[in-house]
Parts: structure tokens; C-alpha cells; sequence
């Protein structure tokens, strides 16, 4: 019992920060139809940006852990989303209305140079950082057992709900989320309209990348070393995520976060850790056989 | 004029390009972060090559809208002062930005010539006789290029170094060529190709180092093993759309991979399997020494050994495996289930109505495409003799599809040029190191958006309802 509970608070942080890269596939795959493969080396830009953040901090004495996660989150998000603004602007918006699979490639290409473009200037050696917090609260002990719950852990989950919420608002009440929608249904019409698609495309790729950047400065603070390569592996889980919780969807992307999560988490920690990805990618497998539309997702009807 | 041929408007083009690459630099090259023993983690700032960096940038853009507005001579003048200040010895943080400096020169420079050749290729693509001087050259130049292959080895400049990377390339162009059967032709795009090429190496290296059994016998089970592996895995994820199929096929990578790695028991896991015997010809084999019981080629012949004959060797069955691939390829186009293949690729719908089973025949073409790849995997395994999951990575599925979009998807010279170019040309740069994949990155992207249907973009069609040269 203690045990499992154990695993459920790390399988539910886990799953929280995958929701969060989740959600920049999933509004992009909204928005403009294609998988933002390089999404996942975002999230480890938004990682290393947090971890020279974090340097900078200590250089410049700053020693409340609240001042220097507020200041580090709102740098790696604002340069992340920099980041997104441009990987859309130089590699896929000269290729809308392209071929259907050019702007993948062009996104695998963009991960590859994204990749060897940090390799380059940071270095290819683990970066160790970024874990300021420590401590926790001991929830209860069972079979001799402690379930702890750290500090960190509670911080990973309310900032993902806060920034949940606000993004579901802004969504669904704002103009800006009126016009994703519309540009969603129907981008020709939308344009009709007076809405600027350029200008919403290009901000759902700024808010994926912000998101990410969160996502990235939490991995880094959970487990405390990055390297160039992790954008790989949390991108495809990260994306399994979204598509488990029916791509489109931002609830649904939250939603398969947490299962991938928890999967992730509850196979290491039953079966074996070595095959734990493999159950992850089995799980996308079957997803997408038997429910292609995801749990929370629309079905599409194809059109000739 | 219109506004973005002005040059107050390229200014502040360039202006504002070059302050989003310097936002975009500022903290990952600026802040270098270096490891030193004792002390952790600690700056080494890079400012200085930042900033050569961010004012190439605006000079490069600024050159490359003044090319683009129809300011050619502004532009070649730029581009020619940028190419001098890159060669020019001039004192710069790293070698590295010459090199950036003078490839924004060429950039500038090819763009500004760019309309003049342009109109030249029209006129004489358009010309009678440049349609037929086209179409003669089309014919000859695939046969040209096998002449040449097949002598190469012959060649005085064909040593070792040659013959190692000339191997490496036509194991591309073969899984160039099997990879093209389901991306180009069937349209199913598969990101995790690689699985299939490891089922070859390990089918052979395990066959070969627990059972003995040669080369030419596991050949084809090794292919066999990994058509089979394409049609388990392929028979529930064809239904998919596009890019969810790329998806599932690079998870599939994964768990393959995965799988070798962690099986310690059959694979050796991590450590790889080693001491893999290379192929034969009549029993003999390619070694200073023979093991008892066997000859070398060497003896065989009775001339002397040099270690560039198994290499030599290992060209002519890579060569040979290739054009099979080929040949299989061209003659199946021809046959229903090749036609049937292009046809779902343009519109699985109407297939559909015409009674095609989508399912078995993205099926065949899978089977078929994985087959290859099997055989392909089975002869690295000869190659190297040494194999270990660190060969078959997602990046090498990667490489593999961008030879076939770049090449021109379909296009059968095209892969063969785009494995020169990919392949050959990083092998022959190996100083370049780091900026390798890089440059490679960048190349996959800028194609895309220059030549988004590949090198060789125009694809004859397999039917004609006219055929060239008839009345109609």
C-alpha cells in the first residue's frame, strides 16, 4: 500500500510534466494538421535555458529559491518561445499547402539541427543543476515504510494545474483562443474573416514552446541533469500522451499525460524498469488500433 | 517597386532577423556552460562569436532580400565582400565562423545569379532539342552510372579509404532503393525502417556465430525474417493515416530496439554480438589466414593478399544486392499490385471503390520494402563483423527516408544522388565532426522548403494513356 502510493505521487508529477509538453503537440496537431516533431527538443532548449537560468541566478546572489524559479521561468519561457516563433516562421509556414509529408521531414530535419545545435554549444556531457528545492512532507508510514511527498513534487503539480487552467481559459474565452478555434475548423474561412492565420499560427507555437519551456525547467529541477538527447524520448512519450488523449484536445492531452505517467511509473516499479518505454510505445500502438481518435478525441470524418 | 524591394524595409528586414537570432543565441552559445573538476558547472562566455555570428546574419539576410528584390549587382557585391572578409585571415573566435561566413557568402552569391540561370535551364529545358537531349540523357545516365560502378574498384584511386566509403554508399542506395518501395511508391511513410535492417544483422550475426551457417545460406532467411517482422508489425497499424503510421512505425523502431538491448540473453544486449565471419566466394574466405579446414581467396587464386580484396568483394555483393533491389523495383511497377501501390499513394478513397484491398497491399509493399532492408542488415553484419544496438538508432531510419525525399520520392537516380551527397560527402568532411549532422539537419530542412518534391522532382510516369512519339 505504501508502496503504491509512493508511486503514485512520482507517477502523477511524471505525468504532469508530460501533460505539459503534451499540450504544444496537441495544439499544434490542432491548429495546422502535422506533428511538430522537433516539439520535443524545445522542451530540452526550455531545459537548458532554465539551467544556464538557474546559474545566472546564483551568480547574481540570488538566494530565495521562490525569486530565482520565478525569474528562471519567466526567462526560458519568453527565449523558448522564441524559439518556437522560429522553428514555425523558418521551417513550416513556407511549406503550408505543401505536400503532406514535407512538413514532417522538414520538423525530423529541425530536430536533428536542433539537437546538434545545442550538442555544439553546450557540450554532449550530462549537465548536472537546477536543484535548489529540497525537503518534503512525510504523508504517512506504512509497512515500514514513509510515503513522502517533496516540496518539488507539490510545486511540479500546482504550477501544471495553474497554467492548465489558464490555458483552458484562454481558449475558450478569449479572442485569441476564438481565433485558434476558428482557424482549427476551417482556415481558409477564418482568413475570410479578418482573422490573421499567420499571426495564430504563429502563437500556438509560441504558447506550445512556453509550455514546453515550464515543462523543461521542471524536468530539470525533478531530476537534476539534462543532456542534448532528452528531447527525444519525452517528445514520443510526450506525444503518445497526446494522442491517447485524442490529439486535438487539450483536456485529453492533460489527461493521457497522466496515463503515461502513471504507466511509466507503475511498469518500472512492478515489472521492470528496462521495458518500460516498450510498454509506452506498445500503449501508443494499441491506442491507435483500436481508438484512433483518443480517449477524449473527436472522430474524423475523411472527406473526398 | 513594391515594399519589400525597398531598402529601408530590407534594413529593417535584416535588422529584425538578425535580433531574433541573437535572442535565439544569447543564453544557449553565450552562456557556454564547461564542467571543470572541483568547481562544477562554470561559464565560458562565447559573446564574441555570438556577435560575428548575429552581424553575419543581418548582412546575410540583407544580401539574400536584395537578391531576392531584383538588386542582383548590391547583392553579388555584398556576397563577394563577405566571401573575401571570411577567407581573409581576419582574427575570429573559431574557424568555425570563417566557414559560417563563407557559406553565407556562397548563399548570397548563388541566390544572386540565380534568376540568369534560371532563365538559361527554362530555355533549354523548353527547346525541341533540350526535351530530347533531356530524355537521351535520362536514358544514358543511369546506364553511364553502372558502367561506372561496376569498374570502380578497378580504378587506380579505388584504395582502401575509397573502397570503405564507396561500400558504405551503396548500402544507402540499397536501403535508399527498399525504403523507396514504401515511401515513394506505396506513400506509407515509415519512420522505424531501421528495425528491419536489424533484424537482418542480428538474424545473420546469431545464425552465423551460434549455428555456423554462411553467409549465402542466411541471406535469405535473413530477408525472409524481416518481411515476416514487417507484416506482423505492419498488419495492424496499415489502416492508419499518414502521419500516425509514421508515429506507430517509429515506435516499432523503438521497441525493436529496445528489445535487442535489453535481451541480454540472445543479444548480448549493450556489448553487441562480435566476431561476426565475413561472406565467402566458393568456401573461400577473405583473411591473411584461413581457419582449418578452409582456403583463402588468396590461396585460391594463387596471387598475393591485399586487404583490399575482401573489400573489393564486399562491393560487387553490395552492388549486385542493390540492383536487384532496383530491378525488383522497376519490373514491379509494372505488375498489378505495383500499379496498385501507386495508385493508393494518390488516393486511397478511390481505390477503395475499385475494389482494392488497401490493407494487403500497403501490406505487400511493407513486406517487400522490409525484405530488403533485411538483406541490407544482413550484409552490414558481414561487413563489420561487429554488431550492437547503437547501429540502429531512430537517426539512421532518418537518414535513410531523407535520402529518399531528398532524391525525389520515387525516384530511383534520385536516391542515388542523395546518398552521394548525404552519405559520401559528410564521410569525406569526417574533420567537419560535430557540424556534420548539423549541416545535415539544416540541408533536410532547406531542401524541404526549396525543393519540397526532392533533387530529382520529375517522376515518369509508369503509364502512359499516350505513349510518347504516337499520334494521337
Amino acid at each position: 500500500m505504501a508502496y503504491f502510493s509512493q508511486q503514485l505521487i512520482n507517477a502523477i508529477t511524471l505525468g504532469a510534466i508530460y501533460g505539459l509538453i503534451a499540450i504544444g503537440y496537441t495544439m499544434v496537431y490542432g491548429i495546422i494538421g502535422m506533428i511538430n516533431f522537433a516539439h520535443g527538443e524545445i522542451f530540452m532548449i526550455g531545459a537548458f535555458l532554465a539551467l544556464i537560468g538557474f546559474m545566472i541566478c546564483t551568480m547574481l546572489g540570488i538566494g530565495s529559491a521562490p525569486v530565482a524559479i520565478l525569474l528562471v521561468l519567466l526567462m526560458a519561457m519568453a527565449f523558448t518561445a522564441v524559439y518556437g516563433w522560429a522553428i514555425e516562421r523558418v521551417a513550416y509556414r513556407p511549406l503550408r499547402g505543401s505536400f503532406r509529408l514535407a512538413p514532417l521531414i522538414s520538423a525530423i530535419g529541425m530536430s536533428v539541427t536542433l539537437q546538434n545545435y545545442v550538442q555544439l554549444a553546450q557540450g554532449a556531457r550530462p549537465k548536472p543543476g537546477g536543484q535548489i528545492i529540497s525537503g518534503g512532507y512525510n504523508l504517512f508510514s506504512a509497512d515500514g515504510f514513509d510515503v513522502r511527498v517533496t516540496w518539488l513534487q507539490i510545486i511540479i503539480v500546482v504550477v501544471t494545474v495553474v497554467l492548465m487552467a489558464g490555458f483552458t481559459w484562454l481558449i475558450a474565452r478569449t479572442p485569441l483562443g476564438r481565433q485558434q478555434r476558428a482557424c482549427e475548423q476551417d482556415m481558409k474561412m477564418a482568413a475570410l474573416l479578418g482573422v490573421n492565420v499567420d499571426r495564430t499560427i504563429s502563437l500556438t507555437f509560441v504558447m506550445g514552446a512556453a509550455l514546453a519551456a515550464v515543462a523543461g525547467m521542471l524536468f530539470l529541477m525533478y531530476y537534476g541533469v539534462i543532456d542534448f538527447f532528452i528531447g527525444f524520448l519525452a517528445g514520443i512519450k510526450a506525444f503518445t500522451a497526446a494522442v491517447l488523449g485524442g490529439i486535438g484536445s487539450l483536456p485529453g492531452a492533460m489527461l493521457g499525460g497522466l496515463l503515461i505517467g502513471l504507466i511509466e511509473v507503475f511498469w518500472a516499479g512492478y515489472f521492470s524498469s528496462e521495458y518500460k518505454d516498450v510498454a509506452v510505445f506498445g500503449i501508443l500502438v494499441l491506442v491507435l488500433i483500436f481508438r484512433p481518435t483518443g480517449l477524449l478525441g473527436k472522430p474524423e470524418i475523411e472527406k473526398v | 517597386m513594391t515594399t519589400a524591394a525597398r531598402l529601408p524595409f530590407m534594413l529593417k528586414d535584416a535588422a529584425l532577423t538578425a535580433f531574433v537570432s541573437a535572442a535565439l543565441g544569447i543564453f544557449i552559445i553565450g552562456f557556454h556552460t564547461v564542467d571543470v573538476s572541483g568547481k562544477g558547472l562554470v561559464f565560458d562566455y562565447w559573446f564574441e562569436d555570438l556577435a560575428v555570428a548575429v552581424i553575419v546574419i543581418f548582412f546575410g539576410r540583407l544580401g539574400l532580400s536584395m537578391a531576392a528584390g531584383g538588386r542582383r549587382w548590391p547583392a553579388l557585391v555584398l556576397g563577394v565582400a563577405l566571401g573575401v572578409a571570411g577567407a581573409s585571415p581576419l582574427r575570429l573566435p573559431s574557424t568555425f565562423l570563417h566557414w559560417f561566413i563563407v557559406i553565407a557568402a556562397v548563399l548570397i552569391i548563388v541566390r544572386a545569379i540565380w534568376p540568369w540561370v534560371d532563365v538559361e535551364l527554362a530555355r533549354m529545358r523548353h527547346s525541341t532539342h533540350g526535351v530530347a537531349a533531356g530524355r537521351a540523357g535520362a536514358k544514358w545516365f543511369g546506364a553511364i552510372l553502372l558502367v561506372a560502378a561496376a569498374i570502380m574498384p578497378l580504378m587506380p584511386f579505388a584504395d582502401q579509404k575509397t573502397m570503405d566509403l564507396a561500400v558504405l554508399i551503396l548500402t544507402y542506395v540499397m536501403l535508399g532503393w527498399g525504403l523507396n518501395i514504401v515511401v515513394g511508391l506505396a506513400g506509407l511513410l515509415d519512420l522505424g525502417y531501421v528495425a528491419f535492417y536489424a533484424v537482418g544483422a542480428y538474424s545473420y550475426a546469431l545464425l552465423s556465430t551460434q549455428w555456423g551457417l554462411s553467409f549465402w545460406v542466411v541471406l535469405p532467411i535473413a530477408g525472409m525474417m524481416a518481411a515476416t517482422f514487417g507484416v506482423l508489425l505492419g498488419f495492424p497499424v496499415l489502416r492508419l493515416r499518414g502521419d500516425y503510421l509514421a508515429i506507430v512505425t517509429l515506435g516499432f523502431g523503438e521497441i525493436i530496439r529496445l528489445v535487442i538491448l535489453n535481451w541480454v540473453d540472445l543479444t548480448n544486449g549493450p556489448a553487441g554480438i562480435g566476431g561476426i565471419p565475413g561472406p565467402t566466394l566458393w568456401g573461400a574466405v577473405f583473411a591473411e589466414t584461413a581457419p582449418p579446414g578452409k582456403q583463402t581467396f588468396a590461396e585460391m587464386m594463387g596471387i598475393p593478399f591485399t586487404g583490399n580484396q575482401r573489400l573489393v568483394f564486399l562491393y560487387y555483393i553490395i552492388l549486385v544486392l542493390a540492383l536487384i533491389t532496383n530491378f525488383f523495383t522497376q519490373r514491379i511497377r509494372r505488375l498489378p499490385v505495383g500499379r496498385a501501390w501507386e495508385a493508393l499513394r494518390e488516393d486511397e478513397t478511390a481505390c477503395r471503390a475499385l475494389g482494392i484491398n488497401p490493407t494487403n497491399t500497403k501490406l505487400t509493399a511493407f513486406a517487400i520494402g522490409a525484405m530488403f532492408a533485411g538483406f541490407a542488415g544482413s550484409f552490414f553484419a558481414a561487413k563489420q563483423r561487429f554488431i550492437s544496438p547503437e547501429s540502429f538508432v531512430f537517426i539512421e531510419s532518418a537518414i535513410i527516408l531523407a535520402i529518399v525525399v531528398l532524391g525525389g520520392m520515387g525516384s530511383q537516380i534520385g536516391v542515388v544522388l542523395a546518398s552521394v551527397l548525404l552519405i559520401g560527402l559528410p564521410e569525406w568532411f569526417r574533420d567537419l565532426g560535430g557540424y556534420r549532422m548539423l549541416a545535415f539537419g539544416m540541408a533536410m530542412v532547406l531542401i524541404m522548403v526549396f525543393r519540397p518534391r526532392g533533387l530529382i522532382a520529375h517522376r515518369e510516369p509508369s503509364v502512359r494513356l499516350h505513349p510518347v512519339g504516337s499520334k494521337t
